[in-house]
């Protein structure tokens, strides 16, 4: 079938429409996998049935097409997905081109979410088989059609760098001279697939796929589309959670030049303009007279209050094992909480969203962790079957899980439905923050029995919102939420007879995904309290839990890899920072990955902190790229580090105290500890690497903190007048 | 109707003499390298030349650019430090979502030509204004060095 190059021509918006489309449209090879079953169904109507998905794309001219169902936002995945293709396909890096996945959950909805997202740190674990298996697939056709053009068998061809070669003939053709041919055939059913000996590139240091556009500006990311007559609208929402508008005068807004319309929603205002300035400066001129509603008393103390008062009413039993609550009675449990604040996502490109809707259709362009979502979204806004709606899918400026919701998609969406033409709706920082789905407010209570050094009764109740009822429901079973549990169900420790309890509390603050998701609140909690168990027992804290793992080798690995490197026990070195010196511990077993980190703190007198040094040991299984590991790890390290130091969103009368990142501190260069990672060799299966170093640095530095000061904090961030000396 | 002059070519510009240079460069010129993240300068990713000093350009006037030269991250590499950066940061695999390094390797090309060698101290007090949620500053510091080696 012949090809128009214009359509191949890459990244065009023609081009993602015909993709769609498949392989009648655009010709040349497309290979489907069948998607593994027993994924999670948010639809089973949906589900029925078995799904062809295309993910290898190989033209007569021009470079192979990846086509990615993981979005890329910073964490590598455009590099390990197109390594796992890349390595089966036998084509280099350096020849292929990564296209984003349209919306279409059934054929790339995720192998265990099943709706089309990207998050969890589950790239790796859901997509190395099927996308490995769609390349050797691909391979095992294109090698097939050789051996029949040459009637020669299939098993005395060679392949490397796309050519494929008969060594006993000399002959040598290109994948594009069979690839018309090889689409005529029946997939294979069972390809092999490379035993890790043969491994060309998975495993290795492979240069990252997307950074050379990065470093010139190249990257078009949602923020930087420009279409032809677009405008561009700034946006704010009411200063009180959850108001309504109630009166604005769109006066003075539309006598500013360059204003061209006041666009205004039952809970959003909105100035569409001739350049992002314009309208930002429209949207401060109006008067807007707000109806502030329910949340108008909404308050701090008494969120944090009706939470601790929600973890000791009724909850559901996620797991009971022998008899905590008799072991407590007969003897002296130990007993503490721990609060975890509402954090903001603060990705450094802010929301936004470009929306055309004309002749009955909607056209998006945004960066997006659940295209499906956005497209599902948009066509309820506008009254439309989803397939009129067309999610472009860019690149993301952070995600964090700041981009798995499609509520700025609907927001946009209901904008730009009032405009004729398309629009780019920018969310300022301020309303970035404001109008942010917050990581919820967690609280977790802790008990155990401690006998000869050994944890013999352990109750861990954790309490807070379920974003998984909302947001998957099949996952939320039994009451249970089983990401507001991750961590705290099973922990990698030996703790004798176990009580975990769940309580769903939830309270009006929209809430969502956050790097770390559940166990940053789980884990943070029994890292903590492992702690305060050995600060009681005059344990050494590294000493402790050795003890506790000794029928969890792989764990005790990873903890002895961290100490040693870390000198655990060896004196503290001078910090110029403050007098007060200490080391701390944490080990995480979540996301499939083990890691373990030791951070070292100065603290002043003031009761400010500063992390000079942490050393994380990681065994995250089989690992595809191992510079994306350690970059993963540096990064949530950072990121984790900022959580335990800075971060807090607060309410006060309703509204958000924070606005920009003068209250809400990020990490700066000039603040950054030493980070020194090491990688475990490893041979299990390949856990995720996203959200474990935001984990597992926050309960070390807490452990730190609490070694320099011999005070333990337990709400976060860590209060400096709590651990000030004159205290 | 202004005239500025962006990475060796002047253009035409409509903006009003108060508009911050960011968003003429974004929205009116189409260059997008140059990003937003804060308006405020907190965060520094729009970070730009003017004259060679690294400046943010959500803070500066577009009327108060006169004939001075701007240069941004779509120009830089055809600076001796701007290139080095840039090659330094592919060698090192500093990027992560990439969306603060425009400014980075703006203000770390700044400093760059300022100081062909600078030493911990002099990195933290240039690069301190620009924020990255990736947290990639281990390797911003590291691709400073390599490129002060290069
Ligand atoms: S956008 Fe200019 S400093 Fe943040
Ligand atoms: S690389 Fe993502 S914000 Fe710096």
């Amino acid at each position: 079938m012949p090809r128009d190059p214009e359509v191949l021509e890459p990244g065009t918006l023609s081009r993602r429409a015909v993709l769609r489309g498949g392989a009648a449209v655009l010709g040349g090879l497309f290979i489907g996998i069948e998607l593994p079953a027993g994924r999670a169904r948010a639809d089973e109507l949906q589900a029925a049935g078995a799904a062809l998905n295309a993910f290898v794309h190989i033209p007569v001219q021009g470079r192979v097409s990846l086509i990615m169902p993981a979005v890329e936002m910073g964490q590598g995945v455009y590099t390990s997905q197109a390594m796992c293709m890349a390595e089966e396909l036998d084509v280099g890096l350096d020849q292929i081109e990564a296209i984003h996945a349209p919306a279409d959950r059934e054929h790339y909805g995720h192998p265990i979410f099943y709706v089309q997202a990207t998050g969890g740190s589950t790239t790796t674990m859901a997509w190395t088989e099927p996308l490995r298996k769609a390349g050797a697939t691909a391979r095992a056709m294109l090698v097939a059609a050789a051996a029949a053009e040459w009637n020669v068998p299939a098993s005395d061809l060679v392949t490397t760098r796309g050519v494929i070669t008969h060594p006993g003939s000399g002959r040598s053709l290109r994948y594009g001279d069979v690839t018309d041919r090889a689409a005529q055939m029946v997939p294979p059913a069972d390809v092999p697939l490379k035993s890790p000996e043969q491994f060309q590139l998975i495993g290795t240091r492979a240069r990252r796929i997307d950074t050379p556009d990065k470093v010139v500006g190249k990257t078009v990311y949602g923020i930087d589309v420009r279409l032809p007559g677009m405008k561009f609208a700034a946006l704010t929402a009411s200063p009180v959670l959850g108001g309504k508008v109630s009166h604005v005068d769109e006066a003075p807004a539309l006598a500013m030049p360059g204003v061209r319309q006041v666009v205004v929603l039952e809970d959003i205002v909105a100035v569409v303009a001739d350049n992002t300035w314009i309208a930002e400066q429209g949207l401060r001129a109006l008067d807007i007279t707000w109806s502030p509603g329910a949340n108008a008393t909404l308050d701090q103390a008494q969120l944090w209050a009706d939470t601790e008062k929600a973890s000791t009413g009724p909850g559901v039993t996620v797991r009971k094992e022998g008899d905590a609550t008799g072991k407590f009675t007969a003897g002296t449990p130990i007993e503490a909480t721990y609060e975890l604040p509402f954090l903001a996502h603060t990705s450094l490109e802010t929301q936004n969203c470009t929306v055309h809707v004309h002749d009955g259709v909607c056209e998006i362009w945004v960066g997006t962790q659940v295209p499906g979502y956005a497209q599902a979204g948009a066509a309820q806004v506008l009254g439309l079957p989803p397939e009129k709606v067309t999610v472009h899918n860019h690149l993301i400026g952070g995600g964090f899980g700041g981009r798995l919701e499609a509520a700025p998609i609907v927001t946009a969406t209901r904008i730009a439905q009032k405009v004729a033409g398309p629009v780019k709706v920018i969310w300022s920082r301020e309303q970035d923050i404001r109008q942010d789905m917050f990581r919820p407010l967690y609280h977790n209570r802790l008990k155990a029995r401690v006998e000869n050094g050994r944890v013999t009764a352990w109750h861990h109740r954790v309490t807070g919102p379920s974003i998984l009822a909302r947001w998957l429901p099949p996952a939320f079973k039994d009451g249970i939420d089983s990401d507001a549990i991750d961590g705290a169900a099973e922990p990698p420790y030996a703790l004798g007879d176990m009580l975990v309890e769940y309580v769903r509390h939830e309270n009006g603050v929209p809430f969502s995904f956050w790097r770390g998701v559940g166990p940053n609140s789980t884990v943070f909690s029994v890292e903590s309290f492992l702690d305060l168990i050995a600060h009681r027992t005059a344990a050494d804290p590294v000493a402790l839990r050795r003890v506790l793992l000794g029928k969890n080798p792989r764990a005790r690995a990873v903890l002895d890899a961290a100490a040693a490197k870390a000198g655990w026990g060896t004196p503290l070195a001078a910090s110029p920072f403050g007098a007060r010196r200490g080391r701390g511990v944490a080990l995480m077993h979540a996301f499939g990955s083990l890691l373990a980190c030791v951070a070292e703190v100065a603290v002043t007198d003031g009761g400010d902190v500063r992390v000079n040094r942490v050393v994380v040991a990681t065994d995250v299984g089989r690992v595809i790229n191992p510079d994306t590991v350690v970059a993963q790890v540096q990064g949530g390290v950072v990121f984790g580090i900022a959580t335990v130091l800075h971060n807090r969103i607060t309410f006060a009368g309703g509204r958000v105290e924070q606005t920009n990142f003068n209250d809400y501190r990020l990490l700066r260069i000039n603040e950054m500890p030493t980070i020194e990672v090491e990688l475990l060799a490893s041979t299990e299966k390949s856990g995720g690497i996203g959200e474990p170093g935001t984990v597992v640095v926050q309960p070390a530095v807490a452990n730190a903190v609490f070694a320099a000061t011999g005070v333990q904090l337990t709400r976060m961030p860590l209060d400096a007048s709590l651990i000030a000396r004159s205290v | 109707m202004s005239a500025i002059s962006v990475n060796g070519r002047t253009y035409e510009i409509n903006a009003a003499p108060d508009t911050p240079l960011l968003w003429v460069l974004r929205d009116e010129l189409g260059l997008t390298g140059t990003k937003f993240g804060c308006g405020v300068a907190q965060c520094g990713v729009c970070t730009v030349h003017v004259d060679g000093i690294a400046v943010r350009s959500c803070q500066i006037p577009v009327g108060t650019v006169g004939q001075r030269v701007i240069t941004t991250i779509e120009g830089i590499g055809e600076t001796s430090a701007g290139a080095r950066i840039q090659k330094a940061w592919l060698d090192l695999e500093v990027v992560q979502c990439g969306y603060c390094q425009p400014g980075q390797i703006m203000s770390a090309a700044a400093l760059l030509t300022a100081n062909p060698d600078p030493d911990d101290g002099a990195i933290d007090a240039a690069m301190s204004g620009n924020l990255c949620r990736c947290g990639t500053y281990v390797r911003i510091r590291q691709g400073i060095k390599h490129a002060a080696r290069s």
